[in-house]
């Protein structure tokens, strides 16, 4: 089996995010950047497989950014997988996910024996969005399962049973191979790379690819213009309700009803 | 292009999820702007009945796909009926909710159609006859207006509960098309087998107008019972943080935050919450937050409307006392 997972180099969820002054941007001095929670969940399972499979081929990782997202790349190279594609060139930097997405189908294209199973996170936490793994299974023609939190291969491995959580239900379906997998939380504990390993991936393959070979980049996906970034509107300062704890809640009450309306 | 909105409607076990009716509402409104008709895309197995109900909330036309194949959501046959319909409404833009639903099958269609997109949109406006959308990044650290292009297929996800349901206006009936669609082998390769309730009864926090939320102040999942209490009270839903979540206070399904569920509630009570940036990226756009903290520099009362600084054991009890009071007249 082969298998392709996808990672992306995002600003860690603690970092403070300040928007640059032009407004199409975050101001980069000093943003811790992680490789995505979700896309570690995908490199996890893919690694978690080797281990207890012993027909994994090959775990290739996909990455779209520019020379900043090497971390990303070391990281999950450190963690287990054992090369990666590297798409970077400025024309694929945007905001766009179905871009990202188009971008490396169309590298993933040009390898001609394909991937059996190709993961990803089930969200990216720059975006806010959760559209790349969708798309990219759209672009590969590919069934997907989204958001999975439960997954058991068959035992010859052609296909596999997935548990997803919807609203108020969760779903358990079935499919063959070769398909793509959104990963949720809880499905793996991605591990710490450790040294050596670190030190390892510095030596496992990475191979660049650039705009000039992948055609239709932003022809084909566009349409969606980033006009401006602003910090998220100031809440009203909070109105800290006093008393003992009766009247404190008499209180509260009273003003959710009649001040905020929202009983 | 006819310049319509069309509208796909959630359903599940021929249910209408309500956020179907908010997107009927965002339509009517952009189409009141630029003209253009509001339609809608029903699919699902035996559900044809649900027409008249999208009717009569402002669909003047449903496009409607009823097979077997359709009774669970899968993606690819989704996507299918979507695109039929899609192919012959010729709309301006297509709208979806922001649900595990909406995002997945709305990503996917987008990319199909090559459509301009965004996704998770918490305003929209029309400009000209371009969609004007705003949504979050960075865990909602960070809002973003995008415009998207008229030269294209516009497709957007709206964030539930952000815009009011469109009223009912009784005795309209509908104007059905029915979709013929065709399936590949390749579509029908993932097979669904079963759906398991994890509800019991008890609401979802992303469907709920009131959630009650509950942090690892709570200690166990025994004393989760006071936050289910003051829930029922207000007829809410129970969430929880990540930290009460790990400690298997309450499981993962409740979990809001970056890694759990974004809610958009009317009102959202933390208890026993410190306020992690990755807890208030899944409830600040909630639209009146109200914290139970002993710590008054708990950082949950910087997007607090109302603070109360209390032990949640013995505060939250009382106030459940005080609602069944208020909400029994
Ligand atoms: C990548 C990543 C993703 C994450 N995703 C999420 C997520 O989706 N959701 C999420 O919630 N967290 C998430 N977290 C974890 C988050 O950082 C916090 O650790 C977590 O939210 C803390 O939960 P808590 O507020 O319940 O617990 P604590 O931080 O322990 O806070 C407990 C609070 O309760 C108060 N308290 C204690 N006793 C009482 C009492 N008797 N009465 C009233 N108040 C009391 C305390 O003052 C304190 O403020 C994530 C973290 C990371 C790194
Ligand atoms: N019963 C309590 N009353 C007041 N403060 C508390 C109580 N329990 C916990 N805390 C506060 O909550 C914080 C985190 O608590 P814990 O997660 O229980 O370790 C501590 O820093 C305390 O300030």
């Amino acid at each position: 089996m082969r298998i392709l997972t996808v990672i992306k180099q995002v600003p860690d969820s603690n970092a403070t995010i300040r928007v640059a002054a032009d407004g199409k941007g975050i101001d980069p001095a000093g943003l811790k950047l992680v490789c995505d929670p979700f896309d570690e969940f995908g490199v996890e399972l893919a690694i978690q497989l080797r281990e207890k499979r012993g027909d994994i081929e090959e775990i290739v990782v996909i990455c779209v950014g520019g020379e900043k997202a090497g971390e990303a790349i070391r990281t999950a190279l450190a963690m287990g997988a054992d090369r990666a594609i590297h798409l970077n060139d400025p024309k694929f930097e945007s905001t766009n996910e179905l871009s990202a997405a188009w971008t490396m189908a169309e590298a993933v294209k040009k390898d001609a024996r394909g991937f059996d199973l190709t993961v990803c996170g089930k969200y990216n936490i720059d975006m806010d969005g959760g559209a790349i793994g969708p798309a990219l299974a759209e672009y590969l023609d590919l069934p997907h399962v989204g958001a999975v939190t439960g997954l058991e291969f068959a035992a010859d491995g052609k296909s596999f049973t997935a548990r997803r959580r919807i609203e108020g239900a969760e779903e358990v379906v079935t499919c063959d191979l070769p398909a793509l997998l959104t990963i949720e939380k809880g499905l793996v504990e991605p591990r710490y790379p450790s040294l050596p390993n670190l030190m390892k991936a510095k030596k496992k393959p990475v191979s660049v690819i650039t705009a000039a070979e992948v055609p239709d980049v932003g022809a084909s996906i566009a349409g969606t213009d980033l006009v401006k970034l602003t910090p998220p509107p100031p809440r009203p300062d909070c109105k800290f309700v006093e008393g003992e704890p009766e009247q404190m809640a008499r209180e509260l009450v009273r003003l959710l009803r009649e001040e905020a309306k929202a009983v | 292009m006819t310049g319509s909105f069309l509208v796909f409607v959630e359903q599940r076990g021929g249910r209408i999820q309500p956020a179907t009716f908010q997107l009927i509402h965002v339509a009517k409104t952009l189409a009141a702007k630029t003209g253009g008709s509001v339609e809608a895309c029903l699919v699902g197995k035996g559900i044809g009945g649900l027409a008249d109900e999208l009717a009569a909330r402002g669909a003047a036309r449903v496009y409607l796909c009823d097979d077997a194949a359709f009774e669970y959501y899968r993606a690819m046959p989704y996507a299918a009926a979507v695109t039929a319909a899609i192919d012959k409404a010729d709309p301006r833009a297509v709208l979806f909710p922001t649900t595990s639903l909406g995002r997945d099958l709305a990503s996917r269609v987008a990319a199909r159609k090559r459509a301009a997109f965004a996704m998770d949109c918490t305003e929209v406006t029309m400009n000209g006859t371009t969609l004007a959308a705003t949504k979050t990044m960075y865990c909602g650290k960070v809002f973003a207006a995008f415009d998207l292009s008229d030269k294209r297929l516009q497709i957007i996800t709206i964030r539930s509960n952000v815009y009011p349901a469109a009223p009912r206006q009784d005795g309209v009936k509908a104007v059905v098309e029915l979709l013929s669609v065709t399936l590949r082998p390749q579509d029908t390769r993932l097979k669904v087998s079963e759906v398991v309730s994890t509800s019991s009864g008890i609401k979802d926090v992303t469907e709920a107008e009131i959630v009650v939320s509950g942090g690892r102040a709570l200690k166990s999942e025994v004393n989760f019972q006071i936050i289910y209490e003051l829930a029922a009270a207000l007829d809410g839903a129970v969430g929880a943080s990540r930290a009460a979540c790990d400690a298997g206070y309450q499981p993962h399904t409740r979990q809001v935050g970056l890694t759990g569920k974004v809610v958009t509630p009317v009102l959202y009570i933390a208890c026993g919450i410190d306020g992690a940036i990755q807890h208030l990226a899944g409830m600040r756009g909630s639209k009146v937050i109200v914290a139970v903290n002993t710590k008054k520099e708990a950082p949950i009362f910087k997007v607090a409307n109302y603070g109360c600084v209390a032990d949640l054991f013995v505060l939250v009890p009382l106030l459940t006392q005080e609602f069944r009071k208020l909400l029994a007249h």
